[in-house]
């Protein structure tokens, strides 16, 4: 993985700091000129990692979330969200459209769905206990002009 | 995050500004449940034309209110969404059981 350029942020788990990663997100991808659609495709995914962690990861309590931006060559942006957290006990299950274990929040149970529709690769790691690390990857269309 | 909520003809007309995420998704829902509650509304429509971003937070939000909707015998309309909301509108396969005009 040649990386051309890279940020790392750490926050707390607070909702509050979902629009703070996102913005993190939009300056770091500046750089590379990215297209309106790609450049909301990759906050919204963004928007749904960081949001799993804020309302699933550290429930009652507050721990870090740390967020990685990359970008490597050939346009291929890389993005990692890592948590500390519960963990997650059955990661294929949470996977599936539409299932949440927090409908009292009116959660959808589409974040998954939207990374992996939004952009180009998603892994999911997890272990209980441990915390949960969300990898995604997506190539941005070549830089005309 | 704003919200304008009208009354036009029997509709109650809620229009939205801003960014739709969890975070300020609790406060638009409770603004609008309380106005649906309070003036019994035949139907709702929720108008996405200012809103400059949204992620599944926003589905949660338009399911529950179809719901609360349904429960008050009324019904809901998702008005004037952007290309990109759009988008999110249509993995979600929402717009099979609310009206996206």
């Amino acid at each position: 993985m040649e990386v051309i350029n890279s940020i790392k942020f750490t926050m707390p788990s607070l909702s509050v700091n979902e629009s703070a990663a996102r913005a993190v997100v939009s300056s770091f991808l500046i750089q590379t000129d990215p297209t309106v659609e790609e450049l909301s495709d990759i906050r919204t995914a963004v928007s749904e990692a960081v949001t799993n962690a804020v309302v699933h990861a550290y429930r009652g309590t507050c721990g870090n979330i740390e967020l990685t931006v990359k970008l490597l060559r050939d346009r291929e942006i890389y993005i990692r969200v890592k948590d500390k957290g519960c963990g997650i006990s059955d990661v294929d299950k949470a996977m599936e459209p539409l299932y949440t274990t927090a409908p009292e929040e009116e959660r959808s149970g589409l974040g998954f769905s939207v990374m992996e529709s939004f952009m180009d690769k998603l892994t999911v790691r997890s272990m209980p206990g441990k915390g949960t690390t969300v990898t995604m990857r997506k190539r941005l269309s070549p830089n005309v002009g | 995050m704003k919200v304008d909520i009208r009354s036009e003809r029997g509709t109650a007309v809620a229009v939205l500004s801003g960014e739709i995420d969890h975070h300020n998704a609790r406060a638009v829902r409770e603004e609008i449940d309380r106005y649906i509650v309070a003036a019994q509304p035949r139907s709702l429509a929720i108008d996405l034309g200012k809103i400059t971003f949204m992620d599944s937070s926003g589905i949660g939000l338009i399911m529950g209110r179809s719901k609360l909707m349904k429960e008050c015998g009324g019904m809901l309309e998702v008005r004037n969404p952007q290309p990109y909301i759009r988008r999110v509108l249509k993995l979600s396969g929402i717009e099979r059981i609310v009206k996206v005009t």
